[in-house]
């Protein structure tokens, strides 16, 4: 079942080759070739734009109110690209590498390389398109390090890259709307993917204004709808972030590409009570010279400033003495869960570490104060001006952290706690970003191609916007070129009609049920299974409760859901419900999926797997692979095993103590 | 800091779809924490609304941190609320106090019209963008990142411009619902880069045609759109604004 078509011959002559032998359509034939996209991030505004360029006809949905909106937006810290501009040693090999590395063994070789070849083009196209990068005072691109890699290879604009880029890239889908290129359906959500004779020719969406269906057809389905996150309820990412597309195009025959991937980032905003919708995250760059601790004593509720030093437990400083407070990602937000489960937590919740800049204040304030050659500064003086520094580094982030919690983080630790950011996995993809089923494609979060267990800082930008800008134009070719020869169906056609009658089906049955809880409860309390069972240590046990307790949800909530008003108008109860019943299926995949991979790497920890130091501990002779699961029936699903292979790259354990 | 509990009483804009007449209805919410969103108070009311067997008040939101801009009410006569430099969805209940009475209204503006109660439909916005709001680069086109290099100062205020996040706060501040710092924003972002230089002329004049096209009014410079933008965009967007338009007015080779 699963062809990853990885071209043959030399890593670095793949995509070369690649593009030197897909086929290719006419310009004239384009014009009468039409292509559906969902989602418009940076993976599908960008694929949008780029096939409007190249002549094809494109439909482009989102849920949104305009496609500016998608959650690419909400990325804070920058984009990777192997351009060495810093003369640092950096090259698409290194990049490439880091990559590989970064996602403990679990991705392609083939499909990373490409990335990181095409990672320089990425920014070129960028700043030809207008995007106000940060730049040095002799007007060329500013980089910073991120993400515990050796060279400067971030671009960034301040502390919203992500606003910039996927602005730049709205900005050329419109130019393709305003050309007549592409036709854009804002406030439309995809509820079916329409198969005619074992091939993706269109989609069934609902216009969420007047709720009524609409077919639309298309030579080839693209579905760049973002990641799964929100699976957990709480989670950095937007409320409307969902999997529906994903999961529908699943059902269809789309294998799913290792659901349990999911990355927890350490540093975000805490919860701060049970009416918590959302959480923020603070970027990871605050690790650099912040202190996290806990009270040595469990459940004191003394105020941070009043615990003295030595009763204080930097906990991440003493169990890892040589990365510190700069541990990685996942080894970090494991830590701090183990503190807060033991009953060291702070704040209100107790679910919350402090994050404290009071050394850092003070160092700085002496380097200063040393700078300026004096000598008798009191305490008071230095504080003031180690505050001065670290404001010119952290203030934007600082000033989002006091907006949220109302205190001041010069003056009092900041509470953090590791919240859901990215999941890694996502539909599987060959090389040239098609899915399982023909004609059917996955870019950017979408897919579980690049990142394996554990994706990079400043990485997720980057992918996004090669497979939209770089990677789709050329490999969609070789599929279309076959494709000339078929006239678009017509929406009469029988499978239009039984994918609508479905969907109109499903809309109608969520509507019956007329139960007593909210869609709201039920998100909840699967997000707590999953979090609480799947989330950022896993063991056979837990999963094994968590699929009978979901399964048990899933029964309850096609039995007692509640959704006020109607189908034919706007109705945002009725399209969560959808998005929530979709949510509950995946839950159970990604612990049947965590369930078999019985080893720890990346962002997938299994308690029984990890080292006497409790470290992970990964299992290459047995699951060097991509686990891609087949949907057969409810709660039923097949495993289909791709095999890693590392021909360049040799895998190592990571350690940090 | 301490938090505490509040009750409140809403007032809140009500309107089926487009069509339909709309009216202020008023909701009492208790035990609100100081430490909840704006738009988790909006939750709690809906969850109450959803129990007690009414329909829940529909309002545009998504990402939640302030950079989206989809969130969108007029609180107590200000867009996005009392707090400055702020969107809806990052002001927090301590703004309020116990037995405060908030009114919450959608944008009003002609070229906004309400889709439902609090929702209303932007896509203006995007027509403007439409008529001239990029760059016209094709993927595969361009030249190095760094062969052009661009003054620090003139990179940093186009960015400062970039920051819009197209909310709309503008126009629902303005008494003529003018979307000029909207246009302005964009105009300038271009304007200030040597990538947008082709195109400078043809775009102001495009987009400003675009503008008035939509319905919106005209800028009498009274600055309520600075005041109420949550990224703090500047009115001197404006100013450099009306200067493109009349240049490309005067020197138009049409």
């Amino acid at each position: 079942m699963l062809d990853a078509k990885i071209p043959s011959g030399p890593l670095e002559n793949k995509w070369t080759d690649y593009k030197g032998h897909c086929k290719l359509v006419n310009p004239a034939n384009k014009r009468k070739l039409e292509v559906i996209i969902v989602g418009t991030g940076l993976a599908g505004a960008s694929a949008a734009a780029s096939l409007g360029e190249l002549g094809y006809k494109v439909k482009a949905f989102c849920f949104q109110d305009s496609p500016r909106r998608a959650h690419s937006i909400a990325a804070q810290g920058g984009i990777n690209a192997a351009k060495n501009y810093q003369n640092d040693g950096d090259s698409v090999f290194r990049l490439f590498y880091d990559t590989i590395k970064g996602g403990d063994y679990r991705a392609r070789e083939g499909n990373v390389h490409r990335l990181a070849e095409v990672s320089a083009n990425i920014i070129d196209q960028c700043v030809a398109q207008g995007v106000p990068f940060a730049r040095e005072y002799g007007g060329l691109l500013s980089n910073r390090s991120f993400g515990g890699t050796q060279v400067q290879r971030t671009f960034y604009a301040a502390g919203q890259t992500g606003q910039q880029l996927l602005i730049g890239a709205y900005q050329a889908l419109e130019r393709q709307v305003a050309l007549g290129n592409v036709k854009m359906y804002s406030r439309h959500e995809m509820l079916e993917v329409v198969m005619v004779d074992g091939k993706a020719r269109g989609i069934i969406a609902r216009d969420l204004i007047s709720g009524k269906l609409e077919r639309h057809f298309g030579h080839a389905v693209l579905l760049c709808s973002g990641g799964y996150g929100n699976v957990f309820y709480l989670s950095t990412n937007a409320m409307g972030s969902n999997v529906t597309a994903a999961w529908k195009a699943h059902k269809q025959g789309a294998a799913f590409g290792n659901p349990c991937f999911t990355q927890i980032h350490p540093t975000c905003i805490p919860v701060s009570g049970d009416h918590q919708s959302k959480l923020t995250l603070m970027s990871e760059s605050l690790r650099n010279d912040g202190r996290i601790w806990v009270p040595k004593k469990q459940g004191d509720s003394r105020k941070p400033n009043e615990i003295p030093e030595e009763e204080r437990d930097y906990y991440l400083e003493r169990r890892y003495p040589a990365f510190g407070n700069l541990v990685p990602r996942d080894v970090a937000s494991r830590a701090a869960k183990e503190r807060c489960d033991a009953g060291y937590g702070v704040g209100t919740s107790k679910q919350a570490v402090y994050l404290d800049y009071a050394s850092a204040i003070e160092r700085y304030g002496r380097t200063e104060a040393s700078k300026h050659g004096l000598e008798q500064v009191s305490i008071e003086e230095i504080i003031t001006m180690g505050k001065e520094v670290v404001k010119e580094k952290y203030g934007n982030l600082f000033d989002m952290y006091e907006k949220i919690t109302g205190e001041n983080p010069y003056e009092v630790p900041m509470r953090i706690y590791p919240a859901v950011h990215y999941t890694m996995g996502g539909l599987w993809v060959d090389y040239e970003l098609m899915t399982t089923v023909k004609g059917l494609y996955a870019l950017g979060e979408a897919n579980f191609s690049d990142h394996g267990a554990n994706r990079l800082g400043a990485s997720a930008l980057m992918q996004g916007l090669a497979d939209g800008y770089f990677v789709i134009p050329y490999t969609i070719g070789n599929y279309l070129a076959d494709e000339i020869y078929n006239k678009p169906i017509s929406t009469d056609h029988e499978a239009f009609i039984s994918a609508e009658k479905e969907v109109s089906r499903r809309l109608e049955q969520l509507m019956n049920i007329k139960g007593t809880t909210s869609v709201e409860t039920f998100h909840k309390r699967l997000g707590k299974i999953m979090w609480d069972k799947c989330g950022m240590a896993r063991n056979a046990k837990g999963l094994q409760e968590a699929i009978s307790e979901i399964q048990q949800l899933k029964k309850e909530f096609w039995k007692d859901v509640k959704i006020p008003g109607a189908i034919d108008e706007f109705n945002p109860e009725l399209d969560k419900a959808g998005r929530v019943a979709d949510f509950i299926e995946l839950g159970e995949l990604m612990c049947i999926d965590a369930l078999n991979r019985e080893e720890s790497c990346g962002g997938h920890f299994r308690e029984e797997h990890q080292t006497e130091d409790g470290e992970a501990m990964r299992h290459d002779d047995k699951f060097m692979y991509v686990a891609a699961w087949e949907y057969k029936a409810d709660h039923e699903w097949i495993l289909h095993k791709e095999a890693l292979h590392y021909d360049v790259i040799k895998p190592s354990q990571r350690n940090y103590k | 800091m301490e938090h505490y509990t509040m009750n409140l009483t809403l007032k809140v804009w009500r309107q089926k779809n487009a069509k339909s007449e709309g009216h202020l209805e008023t909701y009492q919410v208790s035990d609100i924490s100081s430490e909840m969103s704006f738009l988790e108070m909006f939750d709690v009311l809906n969850e109450q609304l959803i129990r007690d067997g009414k329909e829940p008040i529909a309002f545009d939101h998504d990402c939640r941190e302030g950079i989206c801009g989809m969130c969108s009410m007029y609180i107590n006569g200000k867009p996005h609320g009392p707090w400055q430099a702020n969107t809806t969805c990052q002001l927090h209940m301590r703004a309020f106090k116990d037995g405060d009475t908030i009114v919450v209204e959608p944008w009003r503006a002609n070229a906004f019209p309400v889709v439902k109660d609090l929702v209303v439909d932007r896509t203006a916005f995007d027509r403007i963008i439409q008529a001239g709001g990029y760059v016209s680069v094709n993927t595969g086109n361009a030249v190095d990142g760094n062969a052009i290099p661009i003054e620090k100062d003139k990179a940093d205020a186009a960015f400062a411009a970039a920051m819009c996040i197209g909310c709309g706060a503008c126009v629902a501040a303005c008494k003529n619902s003018s979307a000029m710092l909207f246009l302005s924003a964009k105009v300038s972002h271009l304007a200030l880069l040597p990538q947008g230089a082709p195109e400078r002329k043809s775009r102001v004049v495009n987009m400003v045609a675009q503008m008035d096209k939509e319905g919106f009014g005209a800028c009498t410079n009274t600055g309520a759109c600075e005041a109420a933008c949550p990224k703090e965009i500047s009115l001197s967007n404006i100013a450099r604004l009306n200067q493109e338009y009349l240049t490309a007015s005067l020197v138009s080779e049409k």
